[in-house]
């Protein structure tokens, strides 16, 4: 890795959650490192700690109910787990955003869209003037592609992709140095889809923001990100530039599954070769990997502990098949 | 025998109220045929209708105008008492697997709750055979037979409602979003399993989606709709080899593949976004999101025409 | 989840959510135990109670608190503590029959008005509208007053008077739940109409309801000694809270004890079931799930970062 500071650095990161019923390791042991202005997809499916990784790092994991068990977590220098709630606090909205799935849920139905995009621009720059604020409002407007004279209607007036494009600009209205995007296309249809896509990867190219995209698709990240960490059961088991997960031979068995799996638009195939069984159960903690279960390579030595090995300049996977590199490291 | 055709609509209109005057053109002429054996997908986005049409199939909703025949008979205008015996040979699989579970039946309830009301079964070791034969078509372990749906995960609560589904040996299937609530690993394993049941029984689809991929793995013809209206309608092979109304060319060009060397999504065309479906004006619905819209697509509904033999469309390019 | 073969009922009990998370807080065991033990006083109060609670002692009247009447006498020299013993059984009564007379009725109602929709669903909800604009104790005064005294009379009065509710919430519950999948699913099935309300809606009805009865039988205790406490309720010498602090509060300032007790018997009552019905509507409501925690205060925080 580089010697060039990283805006983000996650070390041996694991979450649980204690709920009335068990407990659940969504997180175990996840490393990650991210540059400015880089954009990283974390793929995987349900129950895979995306969600969990996204909000520790923000520090909005459920009160009294989620837990960062062990690790460190530096964003832009500042060490999230031993830093107090304020200065957290501060942090959000200014220099780490999350972009929610949900935009029907993510903006409040009784106030205007623009006082939305007001409240945090009040919240972080309370030094600047009314007319200062609005003319930043209207800029972030029309930087999502809705014209400013429409700051005064509220979020039913709006159709959902609309919605998601406020949501964004409110996400992006402190110029955060990174943004963390829950699926945020998920609940859009497909050309809703491939519009919020290409704004969102414009905006941040423009701004030169990082940005964390969380998504199950693999098309999305395909189409969006530099880097790619595809987790399982709340490990990375892969992880690489876009070019070492989608141009290559070597890939997690998951990783593979997760490819044939997907019905291809643009090859014919008669049968889809499915990945059997189910999501591992995620109050378990086994010490192996955690895809053995349902792995056709699986052997007794899957039950170890497995490291992740470094099977290219940047390509790391997490399983026994492959030879790690002898010169890295 | 073969190319029996098991279903059929005519001009098929579903509105509904809303407010005083006004009415949601849900379904709006809506015409198809599909054949024993074979499958439909119809593909649009959100409010397109796709989901009523489904319904309205199965009389769920009453039809407000045109006709659907079913085998040869017309079942349009039937009552509940006469729509039973037909009800036995079609079933719905839903989208969301825990919605369409009563949360407070086990998983053996929710299968044999149709053996039980049509009285199929004559005593209660039938029965239970019944349940085991059908839990082992849907691949569920004999374990899971007492247990209650939200026990289960998504893959296996979408099994107990194709299970339900298939209890009755139906012939036509309306599958509603069946895999979009699913993680694509298990995703595929329900859409091996729909086609495996497909081979083995000759079930007839119809497939409602909104996902282009698994309409073209699963489907032998393809129907694009667009606000209520069917707008593109042809053999699945011709419609991706050949998709010619704006729209499916729109649809096809945002779906986002998953590789570095598939040409970057192209956002220059569907700028806008769905129309009002309320008391729409008559012409392309299309039109105000269409590249290539004139003033011929206003005014007047653009009747579908084949272009090519079984390849249908409705623009006025063509 | 793999070990999810056939349980019986003890073991789906143990195991049930709802009541891990209700008595995971530690008031709402004192308050289910306090019920437990009012109710089983009430059903061995003959046992219990050290004197006749009828019986006047015309020698000992209004004597404090003693060895022989540890919480006195009233006015007919009645032992005040046998009383609020043989009283708890008319609480009790009048608590689980208003409750159950106005939850069937109300339900009932809810239930045909969601189902049938339309003119039959305007009506009765109108009239309940009506009755709901009526304060529920005006309401069961009313009733009281056409019915007649008597302990039947009083519990088919307030639970009249408590019908509308349960028929608002039913029918809430009955629009929610008649469109969603699974109604869908049954009528798919060849599932006629009734055999569908009653198979798929009304069970999925049920919880609401639920938590609606345990919080007013409370209501419903109160409304007794409400009644009783006016003079509308059951007919003396029969023991009733209501009448006792009735009748007690006259000799507030010399035997304030008289009163007081049976004021306190009520409050406990029904204090233990609102917090009951409380924990139960957080137990069920699955909205919540999840986000109550396991009860323990425990708040980890990660060690010192590496």
């Amino acid at each position: 890795m580089s010697e060039k500071e990283k805006l983000l650095k996650i070390q041996d990161l694991s979450v649980e959650y204690d709920t009335e019923i068990s407990t659940v390791y969504a997180v175990n042991g996840l490393d990650m490192e991210l540059g400015y202005g880089e954009t990283l997809g974390l793929v995987g499916e349900t129950g895979a700690g995306k969600t969990s990784t996204a909000l520790s790092i923000i520090q909005l994991l459920p009160e009294g109910i989620g837990f960062v068990t062990s690790g460190s977590i530096q964003l832009d220098g500042v060490d999230m787990l031993n830093t107090p709630e304020e200065t957290i606090r501060k942090m959000r909205g200014s220099t780490v955003s999350m972009i929610f799935q949900d935009p029907m849920s993510a903006l409040n139905p009784v106030m205007t869209v623009g006082a939305q995009i007001m409240e945090v621009l009040k919240i972080h720059h309370p030094e600047q003037s009314r007319a200062q604020l609005e003319a930043r409002v209207d800029e972030m407007m029309e930087l999502v592609g809705i014209p400013a004279k429409r700051k005064t209607e509220y979020p039913h007036q709006f159709s959902g992709g609309m919605k998601q494009r406020i949501v964004i600009a409110v996400a992006l209205a402190c110029e955060p140095k990174l943004i963390l995007a829950d699926e945020p296309t998920t609940a859009l249809d497909v050309t809703i889809q491939a519009q919020m896509l290409g704004l969102i990867n414009d905006l941040q190219k423009r701004l030169n923001t990082a940005m964390i995209l969380i998504t199950h698709d693999l098309g999305v990240v395909a189409q969006t990100c530099e880097k790619v960490m595809v987790m399982y059961a709340g490990e990375a088991i892969e992880y690489g530039t876009a070019e070492d997960i989608f141009e290559t031979d070597q890939r997690h068995p998951y990783t593979q599954g997760l490819f044939n799996a997907i019905p291809k638009l643009n090859e014919e195939c008669d049968r889809l070769e499915a990945i059997e069984g189910m999501m591992a159960d995620p109050t378990q903690k086994p010490k192996g990997c955690r895809f053995a279960d349902r792995c056709k390579y699986a052997t007794a030595e899957c039950r170890a502990q497995q490291p992740m090995r470094q099977v290219g300049p940047t390509h790391y996977i997490r399983c026994r098949l492959f030879d790690p590199m002898q010169s890295a490291r | 025998m073969e190319d029996k055709i098991l279903i059929e609509a005519k001009n098929l209109k579903k509105y509904f109220k809303v407010g005083a005057n006004a009415q949601l053109h849900a379904v709006d002429g809506v015409s198809f045929t599909i054949k024993k054996g074979q499958t439909l997908g119809v593909v649009g986005e959100s409010g397109c209708g796709k989901s009523t049409l489904g319904r309205v199939l199965l009389r769920l909703y009453d039809v407000t105008d045109g006709q659907i025949l079913y085998d040869g008979v017309d079942i349009t205008k039937m009552d509940s008492k006469e729509i039973r015996p037909i009800r036995a040979r079609m079933q719905m699989i839903f989208q969301d697997p825990s919605g369409s579970l009563d949360p407070r039946k086990s998983v053996k309830e929710l299968i044999g709750e149709p053996l039980k009301i049509y009285k199929v079964c004559k005593n209660q070791e039938e029965y239970d055979r019944r349940i085991a034969e059908i839990m082992k078509t849907v691949g569920l372990s004999e374990r899971y037979t007492e247990s209650f749906s939200h026990e289960l995960d998504g893959g296996r609560r979408q099994r107990i409602g194709i299970g339900r589904a298939l209890a009755m040996d139906p012939e036509f299937i309306v599958c509603d979003e069946p895999v979009s609530a699913l993680d694509v690993s298990i995703q595929a394993q329900i859409l091996n399993l729909l086609m495996d049941l497909q081979k083995e029984k000759g079930l007839t689809y119809i497939f409602i989606t909104h996902d282009l991929s698994v309409v073209k793995h699963i489907s032998h013809e393809i129907m694009v709709m667009y606000l209520g209206q069917c707008v593109e309608y042809a053999k699945t092979k011709d419609l991706f080899a050949n998709p010619l109304h704006p729209y499916t060319q729109g649809l096809l060009d945002a779906v986002p593949i998953p590789s570095l060397k598939a040409k970057k999504l192209s956002t220059q065309i569907m700028r806008g976004e769905l129309t009002s479906p309320v008391d729409p004006a008559p012409g392309c619905r299309f039109a105000a999101r269409c590249p290539y819209a004139t003033d011929a697509c206003r005014g007047k509904d653009i009747p579908l025409k084949e272009v090519e033999p079984g390849h249908f469309v409705s623009c006025t390019r063509f | 989840m793999e070990n999810t073969k056939k349980k019986g009922l003890l073991d789906r009990l143990k195991s049930s959510r709802v009541l891990r998370v209700m008595f995971g807080r530690k008031i709402i065991v004192v308050c289910a135990v306090l019920i437990l033990v009012m109710v089983l006083v009430a059903i061995f109060a003959p046992v219990i109670a050290p004197y006749d609670p009828n019986k006047d002692d015309l020698y000992n009247v209004l004597k404090g608190c003693s060895a022989e009447h540890w919480l006195g006498t009233d006015s007919n020299g009645r032992d005040v503590l046998s009383r609020i013993i043989y009283g708890a059984r008319v609480s009790f009564t009048v608590g689980l029959v208003a409750v159950l007379i106005s939850s069937v009725i109300g339900m009932a109602l809810g239930l045909i008005s969601g189902v049938a929709g339309g003119v039959v669903d305007s009506v009765i909800m109108r009239i309940m509208d009506a009755m709901m604009a009526v304060p529920m104790l005006i309401l069961a005064l009313f009733l009281g007053a056409i019915l007649g005294q008597g302990l039947f009379n009083v519990c088919l009065a307030i639970g009249i008077s408590m019908v509308p509710q349960y028929a608002r919430i039913t029918r809430g519950q009955v629009l929610s739940v008649r469109n969603a999948d699974y109604v869908t699913a049954g009528t798919l099935c060849g599932a006629s109409r009734v055999r569908n309300t009653l198979v798929h809606v009304f069970p999925n009805c049920l919880s609401a309801n639920i938590v609606t009865m345990t919080a007013s039988l409370g209501g419903a205790i109160l409304a007794e000694a409400n009644l009783s406490f006016l003079g509308m309720g059951i007919s003396p010498p029969t023991a009733s809270w209501g009448a006792m602090v009735s009748g007690g509060y006259k000799y507030l300032s010399n035997q304030p004890v008289i009163a007081i007790a049976p004021g306190i018997a009520i409050m406990i009552v029904v204090l233990c079931f609102n917090m009951c019905g409380d924990a139960l509507r957080d137990a069920l409501d699955p909205k919540l799930r999840g986000t109550l925690g396991n009860g323990s205060k425990k708040r980890r925080k990660a060690t010192k970062g590496v």
